[in-house]
């Protein structure tokens, strides 16, 4: 029951969750990207008929099959977690998530039993043509896969497309293209999709330059750097626009992380983007604290142009969101926990009703619920700052994954015109900045996941499920314990990926 | 049917050669196959029959039981409980 919700519990489940997903999120990303990148390699390579582009191609297929091997099925545990940390939460959206994730599993079979196999063995033994449409329908396959997730996921940050059934507790679906193309999906997908090719563009860069400074392979390192350097430049380029759109979408359906990720508690006018400062972690929302520590720099009108693409425009911030802004006609929470207390308490009325077979009482109740639904969430609040995520996390974290991502298209730049001038094995600076690169997306890619589900607390669905509602009543030992399990297991196929990956990436393409 | 025609045999053979001799000739892919089984196991046989039951499933019979106790669930909010705030 939740009035004995052990708080302790949710916050272990959530922390085991926010393992879980990272630790898959470790592995997607290269998966993604990397079957592009080998695409483009195989393609060049049957184009060509040189040997050395298809002993090039054979290297990165095989890195890629060490880790598409320890990462494959690591998110299946995000659905155990489901069903015994969240039940709450899995009853009421089954029926919207039921069919995508249907759809990935039976696509995600069918694509691995047949072109991987081809992509790994068709080697000399079915034509080039059909081996290359093979790699090909990996990449395509594989990154379509991560639709449904994707749009399972943009649909917890912006509910559309569904209605509750206060008979069977459930969201339902209303409209499924309403769901499939929401602005907010679309988004997720090509910003996930072009950023994971942007750190497996990463990914080859590190390899390649430590095989450069240790005088390795050096052909197919030069090969390998300029295509994956123009493929990286390109994907962090969109990357960064698309990544701007995604902030404007936020701006418009997730107000409140918009203003976390900026620090912003005053909304304003022209508002300014962060350039420089460190966020006061003392700060609260209801009290008159500096937001900043020491000196910050704000770029002016930025964040109202990401906002809402005028640069004179309001962009509320975390006070008017919380205590309302009449003058901007924006509903505090304070208001909508009212609203959504009286949603939460016709929804138990109607159901009294119903079960004593008034049906005239139930109608009326049902009414009430109508009205009031869309702030069912907040009707399960206690305080109106609750509403707030933690700020000082997803300030950090989008500062972190906005300024990697800058340095990202720098990084191709210089790569391409060394490479095209011919120097880049001169440039040992360079060389040495790019075996980290790929440690470097990786925490870009880190940060975004922080930024996306840090910044919708204390949402499991946007306004209408806090995860304090959604879980399940379990005791904290008992998440605990799996916590820990999976930290165990977590690692070693972590040590074992690394250890698999850092042999290969020595033996080099020779041994192939 | 039994038996196909030649042409059909022959391609299904062809498939199944096809994989045999991929898997036979995997070298690091054996041990990649093996990390995946070990995995699977550990996480089907392992941590979901003993760790991650699926609560309504297990707690309840029938869906309509599973829909009243999540209806219970949301229309109980808590009794003194205070979630921290921001910062606090």
């Amino acid at each position: 029951m939740i009035e004995n919700l052990d708080l302790g519990m949710v916050n272990w489940a959530r922390g085991q969750f926010a393992l879980t997903a990272m630790y898959h999120w470790i592995f997607v990303p290269l998966t993604l990207g990397i079957s592009w990148i080998i695409a483009f390699y195989h393609t060049i390579y049957v184009r060509t008929g040189n040997e050395e582009w298809k002993r090039l191609t054979k290297f990165w297929m095989k890195l890629f099959g060490i880790n598409f091997a320890i990462g494959v099925a690591t998110g299946i545990i995000l659905e155990f977690e489901f069903g015994t940390n969240w039940s709450n939460y899995s009853w009421m959206v089954g029926d919207i998530f039921g069919a995508p994730l249907a759809i990935e599993g039976i696509f995600a079979f069918f694509l691995e039993a047949t072109f991987f196999a081809v992509m790994f063995f068709g080697w000399n033994r079915v034509s080039k043509g059909f081996h290359l449409f093979s790699t090909w329908m990996v990449a395509v396959g594989s990154n379509l896969s991560a639709v449904w997730i994707l749009v399972a996921n943009a649909w917890m940050q912006h509910p559309v497309g569904q209605a509750f059934n206060p008979d069977t507790a459930r969201f339902e679906m209303q409209n499924f293209t309403e769901i499939i193309f929401s602005p907010y999906a679309i988004n997720k997908f090509v910003h996930a999709t072009s950023s994971s090719m942007l750190i497996a563009a990463l990914f080859v860069l590190s390899i390649s330059s430590w095989y450069l400074l240790r005088g390795r392979h050096l052909i197919m390192a030069k090969r390998s750097i300029v295509v994956a350097a123009i493929f990286g430049l390109l994907a962090s380029v969109f990357t960064i626009f698309n990544g701007d759109e995604s902030a404007y979408e936020i701006a418009q359906v997730q107000p409140m992380k918009l203003a976390a990720f900026e620090g912003l508690y005053d909304g304003r006018q022209n508002a300014g983007l962060v350039a420089l400062g460190v966020i006061n972690r003392d700060k609260k929302v209801y009290d008159t604290q500096e937001p900043f520590i020491g000196f910050n720099l704000h770029i002016p009108g930025l964040l109202s142009l990401m906002a809402n693409r005028s640069f004179n425009s309001f962009v509320p911030g975390m006070k008017d969101l919380v205590y309302g802004n009449a003058e901007h006609n924006i509903l505090g929470s304070a208001q909508k926990m009212d609203r959504g207390k009286k949603a939460v308490v016709s929804l138990e009325a109607y159901k009294k009703a119903k079960k004593a077979g008034d049906q005239a009482a139930a109608d009326t109740h049902l009414a009430t619920f109508n009205e009031y639904k869309e702030f069912l969430g907040y009707g399960y609040l206690q305080k109106p700052e609750e509403a707030v995520p933690p700020v000082a996390l997803s300030f950090n974290a989008f500062h972190i994954m906005v300024i990697l991502g800058m340095l990202f298209p720098l990084i191709f730049v210089g790569y391409l015109y060394f490479s095209l001038k011919g120097t880049l094995v001169e440039k040992k600076w360079l060389l040495g900045l790019g075996t980290i690169t790929y440690l470097l997306g990786i925490i870009a890619t880190q940060a975004g996941w922080v930024v996306a589900e840090v910044g919708r607390q204390p949402w499991a669905i946007q306004g209408l499920l806090p995860v304090s509602v959604a879980r399940t009543n379990l005791t904290t030992g008992t998440v605990q314990a799996t916590f820990f399990m999976f930290l165990i297991l977590f690692t070693l196929l972590l040590i074992a990926e690394i250890s698999i990956m850092a042999k290969q990436i020595s033996i080099g393409p020779e041994e192939n | 049917m039994a038996t196909g025609t030649p042409d059909q045999a022959g391609l299904l053979t062809r498939i199944y050669r096809f994989y045999r001799d991929g898997f036979r000739q995997m070298t690091l892919g054996r041990t990649l196959w093996k990390i995946i089984f070990i995995k699977l196991f550990i996480m089907f046989a392992v941590l979901k029959f003993f760790f991650f039951p699926d609560f309504l499933a297990t707690k309840f019979s029938t869906d309509t039981q599973r829909a009243d106790y999540v209806i219970e669930q949301l229309t109980q909010p808590a009794q003194g409980y205070t979630k921290p705030v921001q910062g606090e």
